[in-house]
């Protein structure tokens, strides 16, 4: 167990990091947006886990914690918004929106 | 443990790349369920068990089902036209090697070893019920308004139709004799 080392962990929160942004970034369907959110999220996380277990100290599971509560409460927003986008632009897709109407 | 965090890395990061590549929803979101299983095993080989559980439970199991279930009420075809063309990955695929590159390099100076023993459930609590007791009641503040947030923002285009629904079925059943409520309205009948 004491070979898996900080860095390891730490280099794959930012691979998983830089995989969910270049997803936000080329990606245009609204619900893969709120997914590829949901993979950095997580990632963050990993990397508190991985800091925390470093020292052996809870701090980074707490963190973790907060993380998956802000995590919920931004994933139900989202949805909640996909599904008005939904109803009133009849599509899915982040550049139908790029017009502000109120 | 060790051999375990390698593999699980491996299964996550090819997951996660099914889940941004795949043009089918569900089947990205079913790629980022296994993806949520494996970095659950990371977080159990880097001692931390109960975060590990909370992985599989609130994100693979409440959040990804609350996807699952958006996508079904949103009633989105498998074949809906959502093909990504291959020069959109150029742009975005140049900023995220070198941001990538940055970070592999930052962490990788340094080799830190892990602390080698497990943080248990036990710990965890006392932490999040000691210090960060703030936190705690932050966070349950934070759902709360997330849940009035979600259900004003999604319900009230139903609740709009519906009202306005049940009040022409109220009017079309008592005829002439029912007053409408408003008398902007009541104008524009009487000039109809």
């Amino acid at each position: 167990m004491a070979a898996v080392s900080l860095n390891h962990a730490l280099v794959l929160a930012a691979i998983l990091f830089a995989i969910g942004f270049a997803g936000l970034l080329a990606r245009r369907n609204l619900i893969v947006v709120l997914a590829c959110i949901e993979i950095m999220l997580n990632a963050a996380g990993l990397a508190f886990v991985a800091a925390g277990a470093r020292w052996g100290q809870a701090d980074g599971q707490v963190m973790f914690l907060f993380v998956l509560a802000m995590a919920a409460a931004e994933v139900a927003v989202g949805l909640a918004i996909a599904i008005r986008f939904r109803q009133s632009l009849q599509s899915l897709d982040v550049d139908d929106a790029d017009e502000m109407k109120g | 443990m060790t051999v375990l965090f390698y593999i699980a890395a491996v299964v996550a990061v090819l997951s996660t790349l099914m889940v941004v590549t795949r043009t089918n929803l569900v089947h990205a979101l079913i790629y980022l369920v296994v993806s949520l299983f494996a970095v659950a095993v990371v977080f159990y080989t880097l001692g931390a068990p109960f975060v590990a559980a909370l992985e599989v439970i609130v994100y693979a199991g409440a959040i990804m089902m609350l996807f699952l279930f958006a996508v079904m009420l949103l009633n989105v075809r498998a074949d809906s036209p959502v093909k990504v063309p291959g020069w959109a990955w150029v742009g975005p695929g140049i900023l995220v090697v070198v941001l990538l590159a940055e970070l592999v390099y930052g962490l990788t100076r340094v080799s830190q070893p892990l602390a080698g023993h497990e943080v248990g459930p036990g710990a965890v609590s006392d932490a999040l019920y000691g210090p960060y007791v703030l936190g705690v009641e932050l966070a349950s503040m934070l759902l709360l308004a997330a849940l009035i947030g979600a259900r004003h923002v999604a319900a009230r285009a139903r609740d709009e139709a519906e009202e306005r629904e049940a009040y022409e079925l109220r009017r079309g059943r008592a005829g002439d004799e029912l007053v409408p409520s408003e008398p902007g309205e009541a104008a524009e009948e009487g000039k109809a």
